[in-house]
This record gives structure tokens, sequence and C-alpha cells, in this order.
């Protein structure tokens, strides 16, 4: 038997179309436990797609996603489940302090009409010192740069304690600091054996931050071990035109 | 209790029912939304009548609820399409629904007491006259009773679905992946704007319902920055306008409706301007104080860039400088006068010298603006 065959995500035959025209097409992926995943490929070729149908925020046309060797569907592991959305997908102008969106990261576990307790707002105040934001607690969200929103995002992600986490480009328009800051997260976490795919657009830092990878275009081009996938001639699959791609897959 | 007085209890009790939903509707962008709402609900109103045929019937209500509601499913099915946008879609159903609603009176219920005008602009000095009597005892204006049972249900619904509101609100995304239904959140609301909203507008019409909504939650927006004090800001702005306007509508003499909506638009644009840190004129000093800001820190660029070069002379006069920057002479000389007096130049035969300062400065502007 292989090592690997503890998988924290499959994704089998997933489809998804947006009316008629296919986003992804035929993925099947699998990306075992603990490892660090990027998922690359070209404007449009599908990545916020592909982690948005992971995590059931769009139905797919075909195909199934399994958390954790099948243990459930995302509705049922909510609580395992971690997500960092694009920061530029909310409003920083909504009234709240970074405490309160760091705390929203405890409501999958408190459930339904519970409120956050002590305890929660205790782990609100270590996650924010771990990407280190501890000083900012009760600044006002529209203060913050766009390297400090991607921390309490970050931070609000640490939040959910979940074990497999998904982020979607946790490092567009952050400054190098920052950067070096959410690289080291991501290493600790893989540390404690978390799982985390992380939608990446620097193919130069790839090797360097990440030890699996997914290139995607439309359809899944390779994913495996980076030393093993990330090579030129899939790079170059990937990138080309979609069309180009389809007649060479077939 | 006399009317005076009732009058204005009802004022105050419906400009906080309506405040505690208007807050989220203005945090979701969806302010004109209510503007629908309060009118389609009439078509709810009137279809429920033909079934009941019975204007005091609580079907009524569970009719003018529903189609809120359907009103939002609408609006958003259309613009989901994406073949018209949100206001276009709400532009289309609102006015077809309510002008169906006000043919089906006209035509069958003419002999009815279904004013259409008492809809619009409501009638708050006639409220005291509908009385609350239990046995034979008078307990004051029925319209306090149900306005303050709409009340109670709002604040209710918010304090114990804050968190999911506030989830739902902020990050929609985030919501659904910790199991909490947007979508369910959103109807959820949607059905309490609809409820606010029939029990409000008899009371006082459609009108100031839709100005109670959405003109103390953004007053509030501009003065807090917290979802809680918001909601609070906002039942005490609500609060007050009621207060105000009726209290200008007795001096005046003038519709009480109408003057409770107009102080609610005056005191908002008052906060707009003057608000410490978000209003009109803050913002104003403080995007003049940024520029200047900019302005120094681009001299200093430029003075640094240059210093000790063979062109400086040529670049860093007082009089050459100008030319180089396109900008006006007195201008030049008020920034070269700023940083003078910050002691990051120095003036020597007409040529801005950088001190040591000023280079320290540079540099650490430098780093800040592009280094990680």
């Amino acid at each position: 038997m292989e090592k690997q065959q503890n998988y924290a995500v499959e994704v089998e035959d997933l489809t998804v179309a947006y009316d008629a025209k296919p986003v992804l097409w035929d993925i099947d992926l699998k990306i075992p436990k603990g490892q660090l995943m990027a998922v690359v490929g070209p404007n449009g070729a599908g990545k916020t797609t592909l982690i948005k149908a992971m995590l059931g925020l769009l139905k797919p046309v075909t195909g199934a996603v399994r958390f954790l060797d099948g243990s459930g569907d995302i509705r049922t592991l909510k609580n395992r489940i971690g997500y960092v959305p694009q920061s530029g997908s909310v409003d920083w102008d909504f009234p709240a302090t970074v405490q309160d969106v760091v705390l929203m990261g405890c409501y999958g576990k408190l459930g339904w009409v519970r409120r956050p307790r002590k305890a929660d707002i205790e782990l609100t105040k270590q996650t924010l010192q771990k990407v280190g934001m501890q000083d900012y607690t009760t600044r006002q969200i529209s203060q913050l740069s766009g390297g400090q929103q991607q921390r309490v995002f970050l931070a609000r992600a640490l939040a959910q304690e979940a074990e497999v986490y998904f982020m979607d480009e946790p490092f567009k328009g952050v400054d190098a600091q920052t950067e070096r800051a959410i690289v080291s997260l991501l290493k600790d976490l893989k540390k404690q054996g978390k799982t985390v795919v992380v939608v990446h657009h620097d193919l130069q830092t790839v090797p360097d931050y990440f030890d699996w990878v997914t290139l995607i275009n439309l359809r899944v081009v390779a994913s495996g071990p980076v030393e093993e996938v990330f090579h030129e001639e899939n790079l170059k699959k990937t990138y080309h035109s979609s069309g180009t791609l389809l007649r060479s897959v077939v | 209790m006399s009317p005076q007085i009732e009058i204005q209890i009802i004022a105050v009790v419906v400009a906080v029912a309506c405040a505690l939903p208007g807050v989220f509707l203005v945090l979701r962008k969806m302010s004109m939304m209510s503007d629908s709402i309060t009118h389609t609900i009439l078509l709810g109103i009137v279809l429920a009548f033909f079934v009941t045929h019975d204007l005091s019937s609580p079907l009524l209500i569970v009719g003018a609820a529903l189609m809120g509601v359907v009103t939002v499913w609408l609006t958003e099915m259309l613009s989901r399409t994406r073949l018209l946008a949100k206001d276009a879609a709400i532009g289309v159903v609102f006015p077809l629904l309510f002008s169906i609603a006000i043919i089906l009176i006209t035509r069958y219920a003419g002999s009815v007491h279904l004013d259409t005008d008492s809809v619009l602009l409501g009638e708050l000095a006639f409220a005291p006259f509908d009385r609350m009597v239990i046995g034979s005892v008078d307990i004051g204006a029925k319209a306090i009773y149900t306005t303050g049972i709409l009340l109670l249900i709002n604040l209710a619904a918010i304090i114990i679905f804050f968190k999911e509101l506030k989830a739902a609100t902020f990050d929609p995304m985030l919501a659904a992946v910790l199991g909490f239904s947007p979508a369910l959140v959103h109807y959820g609301l949607m059905t309490l704007v609809s409820l606010t909203t029939v029990g409000a507008f008899q009371a006082v019409g459609s009108v100031l319902v839709v100005a109670f909504m959405i003109g103390p939650p953004v007053t509030a927006y501009l003065l807090t920055d917290d979802l809680k004090r918001m909601l609070i800001v906002s039942g005490i702005i609500g609060a007050v306008n009621g207060i105000l306007g009726y209290q200008a509508a007795a001096i005046l003499d003038v519709s009480i409706a109408g003057s409770m909506a107009v102080v609610t638009g005056q005191v908002f644009l008052l906060v707009f301007v003057f608000a410490p840190r978000r209003g009109l004129i803050s913002s104003l000093l403080r995007r003049r104080k940024q520029k200047m800001e900019f302005a120094k820190m681009t001299l200093l660029f430029h003075l640094y860039n240059h210093a000790g070069s063979d062109e400086e002379a040529s670049e860093c006069g007082v009089d050459t400088i100008p030319a180089q920057l396109h900008w006006d002479s007195a201008y030049t000389v008020k920034m070269i006068r700023f940083l003078e007096r910050d002691g990051y130049v120095q003036l020597l035969d007409g040529l801005a010298k950088l001190t040591e300062e000023g280079r320290n400065a540079s540099i650490r502007n430098y780093n800040a603006l592009f280094a990680g």
C-alpha cells in the first residue's frame, strides 16, 4: 500500500459551469493530509471557483467533494474546515473592530444563537498574537492596511481551529513583511498536521512556500509534490490558452 | 394620557422598531428595498382581505409579510439573471405589485375603507382615536400596543440572532462555511422588515416608514464604529427625530408624518456635515492635510535625489523648483517654509538644502512607503 492514503480532500468528477460555459471541467483531485498545497493557474483558470466548489459555496453540475477520508461533506464537517476568502470580498467599512471579525471564526463551533464566551475571546487574543496584530484588537477595521486586513482574516481562520484550511490569495496586496509572516504561519499549520490549500499567484515562490501543487486551467493539468510536477512542461501546458491545452490533452 | 403624548409615544416606538432592521438593510446596501416593500405589502393586504373580508383579521398581516418576502425574492431573481441591474429590478417589481394593489382596491374594494392616501402618508394625528379597550377600560391608543409588540419582536430577533446577522452581513461566504445559511438569515431579516412595515405603516404611512428605517441608521453609521453601538445610536436618533418632528409639526401646524421625515433628513445632513471623523468637514480637512503632507514628502524626495549632484543648482533652487515640479511658486515657497520650520531644509544662496534631519526623514519616508 502507498504511504499517502489519508486524504484531506477528495474531489471526483467535479464540473462547474456558469450557464453553458464550463469553468471547471471534470476535476479529479486528491489532497493528502498534512500538505501545504498551492493551487496555481492563469487568470480565469477557475482557482477561486475550485475552492468555492469544494466548500459547497457553488453548486457543481457534476461531481462530489469528500473531506477527511470520506468522513463527511462540508455540512457535517463545517467546524473542521477553515476558510480565508479574498480580503476584497468583504466591505471593510463595516462597523466592527478587529476582535469582532476574528471572533467570527468561533461562530461555527458555537452554532446558532449561542454567544461567544470568555474562552472564545481568549482564543481570538491568542490568534491575533500569532499574526502579530495583538496591538490592534480594538482598532476599527476600516483603518487597516491591506496587509493588516489579510492578517486579521488569517487570525479569524486560526480561531476556527480547523483541520483543513482553504485560503484564496492570502498574499494578494500584502507587504513583504506580512508575506513572510504568513508563510511562517502556514508552515506552523503544517507542523501541527493541518492541511492548507492556497490559491497562489506568484509562480516563483511556489517551491519555497509549498510542498504540494496543483496546476489548473479549467482542468487539472498536474497535481502532486512540487519537485515532481512543478516543471516547465506542466507550466507551459497550464499557461497556454485553454484551446491548445484541450487539443494537446485529447 | 393626552393624544399629544400618545402620538409621540407611537412615533418613538415606531422609529426604534424601524431603525433596528434598518441598520442591517443599510449595511447590506439594500436601502431601496425598504421603499419597495413598504409599498408592495399593500398587495398582500388586499389579497388577504379578499380571502377574509375582514379588515381587522390578523391574516392581513400574514399576507403583507409574505408579499414583502415575495417582493425581495422576485427582485433578486430578476437581478440574478444578470439581464438587469438590481436597482432596475426594484424599479420593475415595486410599481408592478403596488399598482396591482391600487387597481384591485379601486375596482373591487371601493366601498371598503382601504384608503390609498393613508397608506402612503399615514395619519398619525388620528391614531389616538382608535382605542384599546379591555372589558370597559380604555388603556390607551391601540397603535401603542401594536407597534409595541412589533418593537419587542424586532428587539428579540436582533438580540437572539445578533451573531448570525452580523456574520451573514459582513461575510456571507464565511457564514455559509460556518453553517449559517446566508439565505435563511437574509429572508429572516426580510420577513422582519415586512412585518415591521405592516405594523408601522398603518400608524405612520409608508413614506415615514422608509425615512425611519434608513435615515437613523445612515446617520448612526457616520458616528459609530461598532455594530451594537450603531443599533443603539440608530434607535436613539430615530426616537429624537420622532419627538422633534412632532414638536415642529405642532408649532407649524403641518403634517406630522411629513414633519418627522423632514427632521430625519435634516438631522442626517447635520451629522453628514459635522460628524467628528466621517463628516464632510473633517474629511475635507483630513484630505487637505494629507495632500500637504504628501507635497512635503515629494519635495523632500526631490531634494534628496538631487542633493550634491551637478544639476543641484537647476533642480533645487527656490525659483527653479516650481518649473521642475510643476507647482506654482507661491505654493513652493509655502512648502519650503514648512520644511524649514520642521528643520528638514535650510536655504543657502537661494538653494534649498536638506539638513541631516531632512535626509533621514526622506529615507524614513521611503522605507515606510516602499520597503517591506
